[in-house]
């Protein structure tokens, strides 16, 4: 038996892990050479990965969502009489990628005979055992708050002298210290696609943004009422539900604005479904998974369809499906939220709705202020395909909506 | 009755609580200091001042009376007789001139001395019941120093023919024999005194071995001495009781019953803190054993309450509970200090003398430092030459790699007075080359100091 031992490939630049999402083949299937044995996400790409061999499945390296590392075992296979290839056979690796080694520094205690100098030990780290210095010079460091184990002494054997301390005392305090040090990230996985999708979505769309500021006072009675009746086991009612609906409404009457623009062959796609993507923040950056058919859901179903997806999408068990295919997308930053924000269109989409913060603020009523609260819609649309005038209209019928919530439901 | 409110109240007029007192009034906190009895404690009064006084007549009487024919540079005395009486008057005149001096230092300072004994009734009021009626005290910060007494035998109660310390030392006469149970440092230092003040003493110990405390290097030349005077040494024993016939009966280890002659017996088994008798109950502080407990700011586990000295544990020493008091006021005072010492001397005035500050090689190493150890004798010391006596020697332990000093033990004639070099070099973090390196006077015995120091090093010069 000669175990061949497939790696997962560097699928993408840079792409440092992927995805198991499709199983093609299992344990004891028999494989030809080239036949596809699974596929796997990277980010927002899918890979198929074919069998460079023959032979008979032995292992696969993960269930379908599990998260591999680059090189890791992805499957294994008997290539039986050498069928294929004669690759030499290799133990499964770890999934995980070698840890940086952290760096190791020697610290006191080096044999210094015959020398003033101390032993390097970096400054900020923790010498084991008591620190070599006179009691004067313990004295003054407990006066000073300072810890002496965290000194580098520059006396024989590492011995922290009054200089020491008092070079010490003179630097600046770690706020005000100047600073040198340089990081280089390297752009990888889910930050690279971001990196490349803003840059094209900014390179070629004519962004223009309207800010317009929304009522929602008789909203928010609306969300309080509900969200306190609510039966058991139905998620709690943010703002997006209502928004969605809005957008859904509006778009009946905007059809331009959910559409995708072909910009290389000049077309636009208008599209009758809503395919609302909603922006969610995921520990590994922006995610927009789609919430599909916006236009069937009723109010709950799209509050509890929301609520999975961006739960999906931050463990990391959003499928390719859910995170690629909308029509228009809804980005908020929830109570961030901000006065006035740019959102940048999620190309090849045409428009963006941007949710601030809802705020109680002095609106002027005929004869007097009164607090209401209010909520900025900032929105980005594609000059190229819009004029600014329709997205004032368009902008201005989310507006009705919002501030008369029943008109959302009337058909 | 009378009310004193004052900012710190020390119980306790020992070591301890005596520099409290004065460090509190040199910071110019309002302190009042309360002692039942002499000013000074156990130290100047009943310990170290009294029992160094008896150790330099025993050594001069036993001078005078070794070289009567046998002087080895030719010495020629006549009969040789102590008039113990006059020894007495003058060691009390010393322990008063002590007294004197620490009550002087105490007023300078501005402290309010109450002679009386205290009662606790919260962490911040006591009651001084004293000649002059009761008082009442009340203090922010109360500072717990009473100290530690002679450990009792069920055997043996402290009575009659019976003695702690405290009673041996103020005997008019020397008696004809003396029977010493425990072999610590304070029955082998007025053991070894009475041997040369000329009574037959034996020494009782439950160990197998002399002064526990030090290793056996350092205990030897001890042992061979107390065998050249006389004094005979019974390791492995109990002492059971003292007939009326002055005969003290013990048992070996194998049961073998043992009788030595005692017109008085020296009860010398340890010390306990002094934990009752004055309200200390009341206050309920976390105890470790039967000694208070304290942080490195001797605080104790109720605010504002603080202890100080043998009554918070080993090692119980005056110089210890010195630098507690000190520390202790500095801290009330609102300094940022703690107890951090990296060694606390410990001596013993037995003859010839041990000295020891730090680790020993044998505790280093077990505690997994990797050691270099210089011995040097003082069989190869000038100095110890002249003054006729060169037993002992100097031993430097130092850690293999950087040669930072951890330990020095000596002993030898007069090795205490070499304390303070050995206490500096490691309080001062010093390797072995810096001890080396410094030039020591010649001819003392601190060349041996130097010269074990080399010794480390591999260099010794005079050996």
């Amino acid at each position: 038996m000669t175990a061949h031992v497939i790696k997962l490939p560097d699928v993408g630049e840079g792409v440092a892990q992927a995805e198991i999402v499709e199983w093609h083949v299992a344990a004891g299937d028999r494989v030809e050479e080239d036949q596809i044995l699974t596929a796997v996400m990277t980010d927002k790409a899918t890979v198929e990965i074919p069998s460079p061999v023959a032979g008979t499945v032995l292992a696969r390296g993960g269930e379908i969502g599990a998260i591999l590392a680059v090189g890791a075992m992805l499957v294994t296979i008997d290539t039986e009489n050498g069928v294929g290839a004669g690759a030499p056979a290799e133990m499964p690796s770890q999934a995980e990628p070698p840890a940086p080694s952290a760096s190791s520094s020697p610290i006191s205690r080096a044999p210094q005979r015959d020398t003033t100098v101390a032993p390097a030990a970096p400054p900020d780290e923790m010498r084991e055992g008591r620190p070599l210095a006179s009691p004067s010079v313990r004295a003054r460091a407990r006066e000073l708050g300072i810890d002496l184990r965290r000194l580098r002494g520059s006396g024989p054997a590492g011995r922290i002298t009054h200089d020491d301390l008092t070079a010490t005392t003179n630097q600046p305090p770690q706020a005000l210290r100047r600073r040198s040090a340089k990081e280089e990230i390297k752009l990888t996985g889910l930050r690279r696609v971001i990196a490349g999708k803003m840059a094209e979505s900014t390179r070629r769309i004519a962004h223009f943004s309207y800010v317009e500021e929304v009522d929602v006072t008789a909203l928010e009675e609306l969300r309080t009422y509900l969200n306190d009746r609510r039966a058991d086991g139905k998620p709690k009612l943010t703002i997006l539900p209502f928004i969605v609906r809005a957008l859904v409404r509006a778009l009946e009457d905007f059809p331009e604005m959910n559409a995708l623009y072909d910009d290389d062959n000049d077309v636009v796609t208008r599209h009758a479904a809503v395919d609302a993507g909603i922006a969610v923040q995921t520990p590994a950056g922006l995610m927009v998974p789609v919430l599909r058919h916006a236009e069937e859901h009723g109010l709950w179903t799209c509050a509890g369809e929301i609520r999975r997806l961006a739960e999906a999408a931050r463990n990391g068990t959003a499928t390719r499906e859910e995170l690629s295919g909308s029509t228009i997308t809804i980005t908020s930053l929830g109570d961030l939220g901000g006065i006035v924000t740019t959102p940048v269109i999620n190309r090849p989409e045409v428009a963006i709705l941007g949710v601030n913060r809802i705020a109680v603020r002095p609106v002027w009523q005929g004869e007097h202020f009164v607090p209401r609260k209010m909520m900025n819609l900032s929105s980005s649309f594609d000059h190229r395909v819009i004029d600014g005038h329709n997205a004032a209209l368009f902008i201005r019928r989310i507006k009705e909506l919002l501030e008369t919530p029943a008109a959302m439901y009337v058909e | 009755m009378q009310e004193i409110s004052t900012k710190v109240m020390i119980i306790g007029g020992g070591p301890a609580g005596y520099v409290a007192a004065i460090r509190a009034g040199q910071h110019g906190l309002s302190t009042v200091l309360v002692d039942e009895g002499r000013l000074g404690g156990t130290c100047l009064n009943v310990g170290c001042i009294p029992s160094k006084a008896i150790i330099h007549v025993a050594e001069a009487f036993h001078q005078a009376r070794a070289h009567q024919g046998a002087s080895p540079f030719g010495l020629k005395t006549g009969e040789t007789q102590l008039d113990f009486a006059t020894t007495r008057d003058w060691k009390d005149a010393i322990v008063g001139k002590l007294n004197g001096g620490v009550a002087f230092l105490l007023r300078k300072n501005k402290v309010t001395v109450l002679e009386g004994r205290a009662e606790i009734l919260d962490g911040k009021t006591c009651t001084v019941t004293g000649a002059a009626g009761p008082t009442r005290v009340r203090a922010e910060h109360l500072v717990i120093a009473t100290g530690s007494q002679p450990m009792e035998l069920a055997a043996l109660p402290f009575g009659g023919r019976v003695l702690s310390s405290t009673g041996l030392l103020a005997l008019d006469r020397v008696p004809e024999s003396l029977a010493v149970v425990g072999a610590g440092y304070i029955g082998l230092e007025l053991g070894t005194a009475f041997a040369k003040l000329g009574a037959k003493v034996s020494v009782i110990e439950a160990t197998d071995t002399i002064l526990p405390a030090w290793d056996r290097e350092l205990t030897q030349p001890v042992a061979r001495r107390l065998e050249a005077l006389g004094v005979t040494t019974v390791l492995g024993a109990r002492a059971q009781g003292l007939r009326d016939d002055a005969v003290l009966l013990a048992a070996r280890k194998d049961g073998e019953p043992l009788a030595v002659a005692a017109e008085t017996v020296l009860v010398a088994v340890g010390r306990e803190p002094r934990t009752e008798g004055f309200g200390l109950e009341r206050l309920d502080l976390d105890r470790d054993g039967n000694f208070i407990r304290i942080d490195a700011r001797c605080a104790t586990s109720m605010r504002n309450v603080w202890a100080i000295g043998d009554i918070t544990g080993e090692p119980m020493l005056a110089h210890r509970a010195m630098a507690q008091g000190e520390l202790v006021a500095d801290v009330i005072a609102g300094k940022r200090r703690i107890f951090d010492h990296n060694a606390i001397p410990a001596i013993c005035f037995t003859d010839p003398e041990i000295v020891a500050v730090g680790l020993a090689p044998d505790e280093a190493r077990s505690s997994g430092i990797a050691v270099k150890v210089g011995t040097f004798p003082f069989a190869a010391n000038g100095r110890a030459l002249t003054q006729a006596d060169d037993h002992g020697f100097v031993r430097l332990t130092a850690r293999s790699d950087d040669h930072v000093v951890v330990g020095i033990q000596a002993v030898g004639a007069h090795v205490s007075e070499l304390s303070s070099a050995f206490s500096l070099a490691i309080e001062m973090s010093a390797r072995a080359e810096d001890v080396a390196a410094t030039i020591h006077a010649h001819p003392t015995r601190s060349e041996a100091f130097q010269e074990a120091a080399l010794g480390v090093l591999g260099h010794a010069v005079h050996i």
